[in-house]
């Protein structure tokens, strides 16, 4: 979740209130933003993904004021009109490229340090978070000083791209800027092997940028002179590039600038930004009946002022800025979340229903009585493994379901059976007192394509038993036990597996359905283990030992 | 307690040994004395002593013996004096090697040490000759001090030494294999004042009975006998009892309170497609929860399967204009390959989704829980395991409201010993509302935050259960309930299955 750095006074001289510091604490937790800090001056928020507008100091003090009840309601924001050469021509070029440009020219404002660096912020903040690290789209400032209007938007191949990126001293082609330039290496992979780069290129036939990459040094750079800025915002979908603008926009005017709308000119021609507040009808009943409330329509239009939005003849006006308004329970959750959430009153309804717990996890249970009743010590170990432990170690060559992106080499992969998982707790426990017995109930994967996966899940028992006088009657004891617990009859044949001493193995089946191996472990293997006492083991496919017994 | 209490009390190896006791006696001499084994005695010295009625005095001692070759030695004569002996002259070391019946290792030393008392000459002449000097020759007629310390009584006592022994202990114990030290801790008794008039009272042989036997039961002779008494009050070897992991007794109780709640149970597997971990649950197919580095996906099998067309129409088509759920949907071209991808679960609430595709409209009211296993990719520190417990709990009911969520949670956390729950607004894409359960640290007096939950969105319910009504969510984490409780710091000790804390934990008991 991004997170956004707040400076108090800042944000009090923005909201136009201060609150003492638990009540500001409690304040910003209860709009719906992560609080991680406040130390001094310094607030940090986290702020949710579908609030991108409050992740500026003017967004964020915008939707506290409102809250806190300083200035609710809709805010207004003026565009004026576009002016004569106001104007974007969007080129065919860009359709399969990176299709969508929306775009606005800000005056007045009054750059300093400050400001460019607030304003660098916020453009990355939203980069990240709406723009899903450039991915989705991204935006461009540029100084209106440098640059001559109207502005081409089109795409060309990266060897004819050359200008000098910011940051850089020399000119260097499209590609030369994704394999050399820091912030090219960074995003290369956002361009890498398309055959034609996306530009802005202006009236002088100098290139602003190159989206989402880079700014040019000559034309794109704000300085403290900067008194007007070009604002583009480009992308794959029009509605979040529109909505980013927008988030932007209303920032700037915030900070005293004055917006223009610009022309963009695909085949037909939008007028951008469009910061009229967008119309939804509201249902008061399913507003009451989701909240279980009772709140007459003007005590709605109160709430709904203190989450910044309007509320006219039966209508919310959502605020250009607001890009998570996707269905009316959306208002309806900022209708709670001004009403309070520590105000509602908890409620158990008087509705009958019946408890059931499902009929395997009562199977397990019962097995893992029986097994505690004999004296064994349950474990719980990792569904991810390896394959030097589970196959190397345990003398097999097991096919195993592979995952494609673990963080970590020693687990990779997902277990089919659990004896590797009990070796595993008695090798790091041979300091413990022995004997030593544990069993462990778990879920195992094999592939098996006619599932919704194509892997197979099983629920097995493992029980391990380790001592100086462990062998294959103590283990069938236990074995014998369970069975007869669960009342069941099953047939034992003579087995060979490479985990286990020859002849010291066998085979159990319950309905001729082959359910468990049981034997003594090969000395091999426990030495792979590090292990030093006999070990003697069973497993047993309880799913599929459940499926027989309610046959 | 009086004395005849207490003797009434002692054990039969007490009673043997206490009159037995003399001075700073060892125990193997007390042994000896009281006709007991070593380790009888042994242990009798340790009750005694539990019962203050006897001191023990450890003394360190180091015991010299004699090893391998000091005992060939003692028969042989020392290798020097052998090479002393051999010497006729001018001789070749090859025969004194011979004569003399000498390792290489051993004519080595005999030369060094020779060489230093200067008993020889050594010329070189192609091979190397010696020579006996004439201090040689009068150390032929001496005995050398360590040939006199040889001869002595071994086993002795480093401390004992003369200077002279001392000296060819030196000399002899930096040799190879002759002489051996160990370091041996002696224990000394002496009885207590107590002890002393405890021990003028004892009757070494009256006969108590120790255990009732079975034969005494069925003879009858029990009736004559006087059992000794016991020391009840005695703290016992600790036994192991076969016991439930600590987690799984969390868990077991987690479920007990749904079930008393009248929920149902809902399972299902861990590795899940996308379109049901991710997809069904309104999670736009560019949601950064589905990059690689938050999800485990799965190599072999990569994907699986995709549900009966129509419920994939409808989830696509909510996801790129909201269907007919009234919502404006994500508006992007949703992909059938990314629902097939193969993911470890990274919530319960995928088991929530399949339950609603799976329910009816005559099954409603329903209420369903889950507690399970989900997975992140995540590198293990103490606070983060990339294995963890969630419990999932949905109730589909057409007139259930955000009052009836608040309601269940603080009833579950309640049940899991939290008193008070707060809740704040969150965000979860497939929930609006969405809520922040924290609860109250009952000893440390701090909110921690426990997890998420909701009401399920439009675009979730509709497309899954074909009608939009009220279907309250949540998903909140297990595992920090089980650390408080525990009082585990390190998450990691939830899952390192070390024997030691699995036998001498608590048991869960709220």
């Amino acid at each position: 979740m991004p997170t956004l750095t707040l400076n108090k006074k800042v944000l009090e001289k923005l909201m136009g209130k201060k609150l003492p510091l638990d009540q500001l604490k409690d304040r910003i937790s209860m709009l719906g933003t992560d609080l991680d800090k406040i130390e001094g001056d310094e607030i940090i928020v986290e702020v949710f993904p579908n609030r991108p507008d409050m992740l500026s100091e003017q967004g964020f003090a915008r939707a506290l004021s409102s809250f806190i009840g300083v200035k609710t309601g809709l805010r207004q924001f003026k565009v004026h009109k576009v002016e004569k050469n106001y104007k974007v021509v969007v080129d065919k070029s860009v359709k399969k490229i990176r299709p969508y440009t929306s775009c606005a020219i800000v005056k007045n404002i009054h750059f300093t340090d400050e400001k460019i660096r607030e304003v660098v912020q916020i453009q990355e903040k939203l980069h990240v978070s709406l723009g899903r690290n450039r991915e989705k789209l991204a935006i461009g400032i540029y100084p209106m000083e440098d640059i001559k209007l109207p502005i081409r938007y089109l795409a060309k191949k990266p060897s004819e791209i050359k200008f000098q990126p910011l940051e850089s001293n020399k000119e260097m082609t499209g590609l030369q800027i994704l394999s050399q330039h820091p912030t090219g290496r960074d995003y290369a992979h956002l361009l890498e092997g398309k055959a034609l780069f996306p530009i802005f290129i202006d009236a002088n036939n100098e290139i602003l940028s190159m989206p989402p990459i880079i700014n040019s040094e000559k034309t794109g750079k704000v300085t403290e002179r900067t008194k007007e800025v070009f604002i583009e915002s480009s992308g794959f979908d029009l509605k979040a590039v529109n909505q980013c603008l927008n988030i932007i926009v209303t920032s700037l005017i915030e900070m005293g600038g004055e917006a223009y709308q610009m022309e963009v000119q695909y085949e037909k021609k939008q007028l951008t930004p469009d910061l009229k507040p967008e119309e939804w009808d509201l249902d008061i009943n399913y507003v009451n009946k989701m909240l279980g409330m009772n709140l007459s329509k003007k005590e709605i239009k109160s709430l709904l002022e203190k989450m910044g939005y309007g509320y006219e003849k039966d209508k919310v006006l959502v605020p250009a800025y607001r890009t998570d308004i996707l269905h009316q329970i959306d208002l309806a959750e900022d209708i709670a979340i001004a009403y309070g959430y520590d105000k509602f009153i908890p409620e158990i309804p008087n509705v009958s229903t019946i408890g059931e717990e499902d009929g395997l996890e009562i199977f397990k249970r019962r097995v893992a009585n029986v097994l505690v009743g004999l004296g064994l010590v349950e474990t719980l170990s990792y569904h991810l493994l390896n394959k030097e432990i589970h196959n190397n170690k345990m003398n097999l060559k097991a096919k195993v379901v592979e995952l494609e992106n673990a963080s970590s080499k020693e687990h990779d992969i997902l277990r089919s059976w659990i004896t590797p998982s009990l070796m595993q707790v008695l090798s790091n426990n041979t300091n413990r007192e022995y004997p030593q017995g544990i069993f462990e109930i778990g879920n195992t994967f094999k592939a098996n394509t006619a599932k919704e996966t194509k892997v197979e899940e099983n629920w097995r028992v493992g029980v391990a038993l380790a001592g100086p006088n462990i062998g294959f009657t103590k283990i069938k004891q236990v074995f014998d036990s369970l069975m007869n617990a669960l009342d069941v009859n099953f047939e034992s044949k003579e087995a060979k597996h490479d985990s286990f001493i020859l002849g010291r193995v066998a085979r159990i089946s319950v309905n001729k359905k082959n359910v468990a191996y049981i034997g003594e472990i090969h000395p091999q293997v426990i030495t792979n283990f590090g292990v030093e006492m006999p070990i003697a083991t069973f497993e047993l496919n309880l799913s599929d030992l459940y499926t027989e017994v309610k046959k | 307690m009086d004395d005849n209490n207490l003797i009434k009390k002692l054990h039969l190896f007490e009673r043997k040994t206490l009159p037995n006791i003399t001075d700073n006696i060892t125990i193997s001499k007390l042994a000896e004395k009281a006709s007991l084994k070593e380790i009888e005695a042994t242990r009798a010295i340790q009750w005694l002593s539990n019962k203050n009625l006897v001191n023990i005095a450890e003394e360190i001692k180091d015991i010299i013996t004699l090893d391998e070759n000091g005992l060939k030695y003692v028969k042989d004569g020392l290798p020097e004096r052998r090479f002393l002996k051999a010497i006729n002259g001018k001789t070749k070391v090859s025969e004194l090697k011979n004569k003399g019946k000498l390792e290489d290792d051993e004519i080595n030393i005999c030369i060094g040490s020779l060489k230093k008392k200067a008993a020889i000459n050594i010329d070189k002449d192609k091979e190397i000759i010696i020579s006996l000097t004439d201090h040689g020759k009068k150390l032929m007629k001496k005995e050398f001090l360590e040939e006199t310390f040889l001869k002595k009584d071994f086993p002795l006592e480093l401390k004992y030494l003369s200077p002279e022994e001392k000296f060819s202990f030196d000399n002899l114990i930096k040799r190879k294999r002759i002489l051996k030290k160990e370091t041996k801790k002696i224990k000394k008794i002496t009885l207590t004042a107590e002890g002393k008039k405890l021990s003028k009272k004892v009757d070494s042989k009256a006969n108590y009975a120790e255990r009732l036997t079975p034969g005494m039961l069925k003879d009858g002779s029990w009736k004559k006998k006087t059992f000794r008494e016991y020391d009840v009050n005695i703290n016992v070897p600790k036994i192991n009892r076969g016991k439930r992991h600590f987690v799984s007794q969390a868990i077991e109780y987690a479920k007990d309170i749904w079930l008393e709640l009248g929920f149902k149970e809902m399972t299902g597997p861990m590795l899940q497609t996308s379109f049901w971990n991710f997809d069904a649950l309104f999670t736009a197919q560019d949601h950064p929860v589905r990059d690689m580095q938050d999800t485990y996906f799965a190599k072999n099998p990569g994907t699986g399967k995709l549900p009966n067309k129509e419920l994939v129409s409808r989830v696509k088509k909510t996801h790129e204009d909201g269907w007919t759920t009234n919502s404006k949907g994500w508006k992007y071209d949703w992909k059938e390959e990314d629902a097939k991808k193969n993911v470890l679960r990274t919530h319960t609430t995928v088991l929530s989704a399949q339950t609603l595709a799976k329910l009816t409209k005559e099954g409603i009211p329903a209420k369903f829980f889950s507690v399970g296993k989900c997975f992140r990719n995540e590198t293990i520190d103490w606070s983060h395991l990339f294995e963890f417990n969630q419990t999932d709990g949905i109730v589909v009911d057409e007139n259930a409201n955000f009052r009836h969520l608040l309601g269940y949670l603080k009833a579950f956390f309640k049940k899991m010993g939290y008193e008070k729950a707060r809740f704040r607004p969150a965000y979860f894409p497939y929930t609006e509302f969405s809520v922040e359960i924290d609860v109250l640290h009952p000893v440390h007096n701090e909110w921690f935050e426990l997890g998420g939950a909701g009401i399920f969105r439009p675009e979730v319910v509709k497309p899954l259960l074909g009608i939009d009504i009220p279907v309250l969510a949540w998903g909140p984490g297990f595992d920090r309930i089980i650390l408080e409780f525990f009082k585990i710091n390190d998450i990691r000790d939830l899952y390192k299955n070390d024997l030691k804390q699995l036998r001498e934990i608590k048991d869960w008991m709220r």
